[in-house]
């Protein structure tokens, strides 16, 4: 099975029904995979923060819901973390392209990548790092963990993850 | 008249309406007014109310009301195209257009200047957009709760806002009575 297919059925197993998206070119198998399942409401979002509204909304309707994007985002939706999905205690499981790291061919990604984990940790946001396809076992343990707790959670998938650019 | 009028006049209309707030004075205004389980107060971030209601609209059947604003849905302007692309029949967006940024003291918006956000909802494809007089905001209100299409409402009113106290209940209380009301809903 692809990496997308697993990462999708993770969210399919554990009822996640409502998923957001903003492109990245690494996760565009995952955001087709999101796009293509039946058991998928696939809302793209203009901005991060957008989506991440969308989401908590989706939430208090009783749907469990999910945002997949780059991890330039972090720089976005700040604020949006903390007085929305934190403040209100929502769960967020937050799928996230960590551009910027080995192979990358683009030097400004580095520039976002450097903060990436470090905003991570100062936002008390529980952050896992999947670098080989391996790492993705942990993935429906981490989706459980995610709506125990009600917190966002950051699932950063590098550039080795995805199998290179 | 000035927004606090308007829902004033349209609280008793939306009583058991699952209803977003926006943020600062309309939350407020709406607290005060009338506080309802019913109500999701918005206590921080500017301008995704209209998203807020969308996701829950989406995800639920019962009728969602969100009481925005111009200079909010300015700040997400993205959240037209795709109120438009994923068609809600139980969302009303009623964008309370001031010209004006009321919460911060009434700086005028762009939407008070040459910027009109219904061609604007028009142009990102919303089918049913309505701009109406502030006097006539409940009414056209009611009519789209009873009906059932989504739909986009700008009322045009005036700047002003009336002295109101903070919202001071809790964030998860908020939610969670908010929650309990939309289980109840769609039971």
């Amino acid at each position: 099975m692809s990496v997308d297919n697993v990462i999708i059925d993770g969210f399919v197993n554990n009822k996640v029904e409502f998923i957001t998206t903003v492109p990245c070119k690494q996760l565009g198998g995952v955001i087709d995979a999101a796009e293509k399942h039946p058991d998928i409401y696939h809302i793209p979002s203009n901005k991060e923060d957008e989506g991440m509204g969308l989401c908590a909304g989706a939430f208090m309707g009783g749907k469990r819901s999910a945002i997949i994007m780059q991890n330039t985002a972090i720089g976005v939706t700040i604020n949006t973390l903390v007085t929305l999905t934190q403040y209100y205690r929502m769960p967020l499981p937050m799928l996230i392209s960590y551009r910027g790291e080995l192979g990358e061919p683009v030097a400004c990604q580095a520039e976002m990548a450097v903060h990436t984990k470090a905003l991570l940790a100062q936002l008390n946001i529980p952050t896992y790092h999947f670098h080989k396809q391996s790492d993705a076992d942990e993935f429906d343990k981490i989706l459980k963990y995610t709506f125990m707790c009600n917190k966002p959670v950051a699932i950063l998938t590098d550039a080795s993850f995805w199998g290179g650019y | 008249m000035i927004r606090s009028d308007i829902i004033k006049e349209l609280a008793s209309t939306i009583k058991d309406t699952l209803t977003v707030c926006n943020i600062g004075l309309p939350s407020q205004e709406m607290h005060m007014i009338d506080d309802q389980p019913s109500n999701f107060y918005m206590l921080g971030t500017m301008g995704l109310a209209s998203s807020i209601g969308l996701g829950l609209a989406l995800a639920q059947k019962s009728k969602v009301l969100v009481i925005d604003g111009d200079g909010s849905v300015l700040t997400n302007m993205g959240t037209l195209p795709t109120i438009a692309n994923n068609v809600a029949d139980n969302y009303v967006l009623l964008i309370i257009d001031n010209g004006s940024y009321g919460s911060t003291g009434d700086q005028p918006t762009y939407a008070g200047k040459l910027t009109s956000l219904t061609k604007v909802a028009e142009a990102c494809g919303c089918k049913n957009v309505i701009e109406c007089k502030a006097e006539d905001t409940v009414q056209v209100v009611k009519d789209a709760l009873a009906g059932d299409e989504m739909t986009v409402i700008v009322s045009k009113c005036e700047s002003g806002n009336i002295k109101v106290p903070v919202i001071t209940m809790d964030p998860v209380v908020i939610r969670d009575r908010f929650m309990k009301t939309v289980a109840a809903q769609n039971a």
